[in-house]
């Protein structure tokens, strides 16, 4: 379970990379398509070059979303209550969340390639709980 | 038997090239026992480990966390051969450690976070794929010879 200070921790490393959250969005898609090629099945319907403009758009929707999760983390459920039902009945994900945790995997390469040392390990452990608890969120309607 | 392309031995050996093994190997075991903590079951005998800043400044971590890394140097020179690299150490790892496989996918994952946070910008998605990749095929080695 997320703890106070988790929250505040999580919080802290969004603040870290406001400005760049575009970026970050693009570039774990990216990782998340060149380290786990099964991902890609997802979105035959999209150009995965390198800088195409739907990773850029659909990195901003992923990023996006996890900035809304970060300011209602006290209410995940229904803070995602929308894209929950989304990934459960419409994009069919596979549970029990795996690309969901590869994609957190990715998430966090990023920070800790623009954070450098400032990704703490009291951070990557909060940012880890904080990515599992969305994970199991967005899965909670599969069955 | 897992094939390796030139470009993936290349950029696996100039990564390792530039790891300093003792201050990796003693971050990615630290970051193990901090972020899942139930990791700390297999290492009772290691004294403080009650928090963040006890594990990251205790010794037998540090110097378990070398082993580790040490160990793993080992399987980038055997890159070709890794089952066998690794037979005894899988044995060891079912029949005397009992460590739930799972648990060698998370110190890899952890691991690749840790060369990125040191390597920044030049750890590339095309390096994390391959690196994803390397820590993937290690733990299915040490994995194998469970039963």
């Amino acid at each position: 379970m997320l703890t106070a200070e988790d929250k505040k921790l999580v919080q802290q490393v969004w603040e870290k990379i406001s400005g760049r959250q575009e970026d970050a969005g693009a570039e774990t898609l990216e990782r998340m398509f060149a380290a786990y090629p099964q991902t890609k099945t997802y979105f035959p319907h999209f150009d995965l070059h390198h800088g195409s403009d739907q990773i850029r758009g659909h990195g901003k929707k992923v990023v996006a979303a996890l900035g809304n999760a970060v300011k209602n983390v006290d209410n995940l459920s229904q803070a995602l209550s929308e894209l929950s039902n989304l990934h459960a009945y419409n994009l069919r994900v596979d549970p029990p969340c795996s690309p969901l945790q590869l994609l957190a995997q990715c998430f966090q390469v990023v920070l800790a390639v623009h954070l450098g040392k400032d990704y703490t390990p009291e951070m990557h452990s909060a940012v880890d709980k904080f990515m599992s608890a969305v994970a199991a969120v967005l899965a909670e309607k599969y069955r | 038997m897992v094939h390796w392309s030139a470009e993936e031995k290349q950029l696996i050996s100039s990564v390792w090239g530039k790891v300093n093994v003792e201050e990796c190997g003693a971050e990615a075991l630290a970051r193990l026992l901090i972020v899942y903590p139930w990791t700390q079951r297999f290492f009772d005998n290691f004294g403080n480990l009650s928090s963040p800043t006890a594990i990251i400044g205790n010794p037998k971590v540090r110097a378990h966390g070398k082993k580790v890394l040490t160990s793993f140097g080992e399987a980038i020179k055997n890159l070709d051969n890794l089952k066998a690299t690794y037979s005894k150490l899988s044995e060891l790892h079912c029949d005397k450690l009992h460590v739930d496989p799972e648990n060698f996918r998370l110190l890899g994952d952890i691991l690749i976070i840790v060369l990125a946070a040191h390597f920044g910008k030049d750890f590339t998605p095309s390096c994390q794929a391959t690196w994803q990749k390397l820590v993937g095929v290690v733990a299915h080695a040490l994995a194998h010879k469970y039963h």
